[in-house]
């Protein structure tokens, strides 16, 4: 027992020696870490405590228990609709907006290396270009000068212009169009450049151990090489597509006709940044913390066993 | 390094002389049919993905008139700077100068770029170098920082911005924009690929871990600068506020210009030229360093 306590206290003086031999890697850090422990760890930690609460700001945060995540699913019709449209989006854009931006990536790298470039810049562009993604609000304006429906009225295929953005049949489909056109970005990036480090040796041993053509070799030796890529690739494409909102907010109006383009997003945005109901706002954060946190987590687990 | 540019150089030469050989070696389990696929689907994708682009540029410079015809025409027939000295006007004519706001988006993005360059890397380098008690537990935790977007954070982000009095300041964007995640990620994965040798020769001529870290480890971290920058530099650029910010000489240009879009009709064409303004910049930067922020990406895998 006593030797338990000496080797108990030994190891925290080791440790204790341990921390200040590296302390200036800790000071290099600190920095860092003080930001990040403010505005994103204590910031969690502070969501899921507060959506426990009923707060506005002005009077002391109340303990009301799960009032709030019970109000959430009884009696707020409109998060209904937006974790539906949440998770329609995310399905939808989450997996087709990675393996785009793998196929558009591996394509680009078959082309000689001046092309490879420009249509490396012709793919990320509209990711980087700001509010440009508001053309697509012309694109599909309801009158018959919107792009849409002056080709559509040109060619015969409709008659009365369609009324793209107040229509709730339509409204997703938009917001999914354009989150698409927004979707090749740091992940394509990443995938471009792992392809292009890509081992040509591998290749050539490839060949001679018998692959025939181009998809055999994708499948073979491409795709496994880049599992780390793909992993990073989709982190940022899962966590994207359950954060829509300024694209849904921006092109089909808040609040959107029918709520057909709420999200979970835009629902928290509402509750925290403009009824300052931080408790109810927090218990939606929460919410979406554990949704994007889990979905990110099951992927990842996926993705480690392919081909292992 | 210098050898490792002279090799390059060497084996650039070798390729011109070898072209013929290497072209063969491409060509690998490659067949004509399938070039012609691919070409005919990239052209598709790209038509999609360059349309937009190429519209709002173009209906930048046209005319009034031709912006509202039926059927709508991609080129402008009657090209015209019009749009854009119209900008100019309408600039000079808000209630808080025009320069305000763009003095206001200038200093967002320049102290917030900078600031999260040096802090993050002042983080990674660490976090990529050394073994010290906790490391593991902190890059765990970057790594599921990746994993949520900033909305989750964003309510307990407006308390505490209110408690320390950073509401309605241009650092209530700035700060929070310093400990961006991902760029710290990237940054530490390059920072990786940095050979020991060159730190321990430094560590042998004296060198203190700060030294190390600002005369040797920075310069080597440069086109992993380009990628924190060109990925932070687009955020903060269309940055309108975020929601901290509330008087008017305070505002971003982003929301200045959203103003002028929101004239209406009247204004699709100042509208148009707004976005090319808004757009033109990351881009620009993107040009000039692709393939340095390519060379960054590709050791942004997780193991």
């Amino acid at each position: 027992m006593n030797s338990n306590i000496i080797e108990k206290e030994s190891r925290f003086k080791k440790l204790r020696k341990n921390v200040y031999k590296n302390r200036y890697s800790y000071y290099l850090m600190a920095p860092y870490l003080l930001i990040f422990g403010i505005f994103t760890v204590i910031s969690v930690i502070m969501s899921i405590l507060f959506s426990f609460t009923n707060f506005n700001l002005l009077e002391l945060p109340r303990f009301v228990g799960f009032d709030n995540y019970v109000r959430l699913f009884l009696d707020d019709e409109v998060f209904i609709i937006a974790i539906k449209n949440t998770l329609i989006l995310a399905i939808i854009t989450g997996p087709i907006s990675f393996i785009i931006a793998f196929v558009i990536a591996w394509l680009i790298n078959e082309l000689p290396r001046r092309w490879k470039w420009f249509m490396t810049l012709v793919f990320y562009a509209p990711s980087i270009s700001g509010n440009a993604y508001l053309l697509w609000k012309l694109i599909f304006s309801s009158d018959m000068y919107g792009y849409a429906n002056s080709t559509l009225l040109k060619n015969g295929l409709i008659t009365e212009p369609i009324t793209w953005l107040q229509d709730p049949r339509y409204v997703i489909w938009i917001i999914i169009i354009v989150q698409f056109w927004l979707s090749l970005g740091v992940a394509f990036l990443a995938f471009i450049a792992g392809l292009q480090n890509m081992d040509h040796q591998l290749y050539e041993a490839g060949a001679i151990d018998g692959i025939r053509n181009r998809w055999q070799e994708l499948w073979y030796i491409t795709l496994p090489q880049m599992r780390p890529q793909l992993m990073f690739g989709a982190v940022m494409q899962i966590t994207s597509s359950f954060g829509i909102a300024s694209v849904s907010s921006e092109i089909a109006g808040y609040p959107s006709i029918d709520y057909a383009g709420q999200t979970i997003v835009l629902h928290l945005l509402d509750y925290g940044g403009m009824r300052f109901e931080m408790g109810y706002a927090s218990a939606i954060a929460s919410i979406l913390f554990m949704i994007m946190l889990s979905s990110n987590i099951v992927v990842q687990k996926f993705l480690r066993r392919v081909g292992s | 390094m210098d050898k490792i540019e002279k090799l390059k150089k060497l084996m650039s030469i070798e390729n011109l002389i070898f072209k013929r050989k290497i072209k063969k070696k491409k060509r690998l389990n490659r067949s004509t049919a399938g070039n012609i696929v691919i070409l005919l689907f990239l052209l598709i994708f790209s038509v999609f993905s360059a349309y937009p682009l190429i519209f709002i540029i173009a209906n930048a410079f046209k005319p009034l008139h031709e912006l509202f015809i039926f059927p709508p025409r991609l080129f402008p027939s009657d090209p015209t700077f019009k749009n854009f000295s119209d900008l100019l006007i309408l600039m000079g004519t808000t209630w808080v100068p025009m320069s305000r706001y763009i003095f206001n988006t200038v200093f967002i993005t320049l102290v917030g770029t900078v600031g999260h360059v040096i802090i993050a890397s002042m983080c990674a380098f660490p976090l990529a170098k050394h073994q010290f008690p906790g490391k593991t537990f902190i890059f765990t935790l970057i790594i599921y920082s990746l994993m949520f977007s900033g909305a989750v954070t964003s309510t307990p982000v407006f308390m505490i911005m209110s408690w320390i009095g950073l509401v309605d300041t241009l650092f209530a964007v700035i700060i929070p924009a310093f400990a961006f995640p991902l760029g710290l990620y990237l940054m530490k994965q390059f920072m990786e690929t940095i050979p020991d040798s060159l730190l321990e020769a430094a560590k042998i001529d004296g060198a203190n871990d700060f030294k190390i870290f600002w005369s040797v480890v920075m310069p080597l971290a440069k086109p992993a600068w380009l990628t924190l920058i060109i990925l932070l530099f687009q955020s903060l650029w269309s940055t309108n506020g975020g929601g901290y910010i509330f008087s008017e000489q305070l505002k971003t240009l982003s929301y200045a210009l959203g103003q002028i879009v929101s004239g209406g009709i009247a204004r699709a064409g100042t509208a148009a030229a707004v976005s090319v303004v808004m757009l033109i910049v990351p881009i620009t930067i993107f040009i000039l360093s692709q393939s340095k922020i390519i060379d960054t990406m590709s050791h942004s895998g997780i193991k």
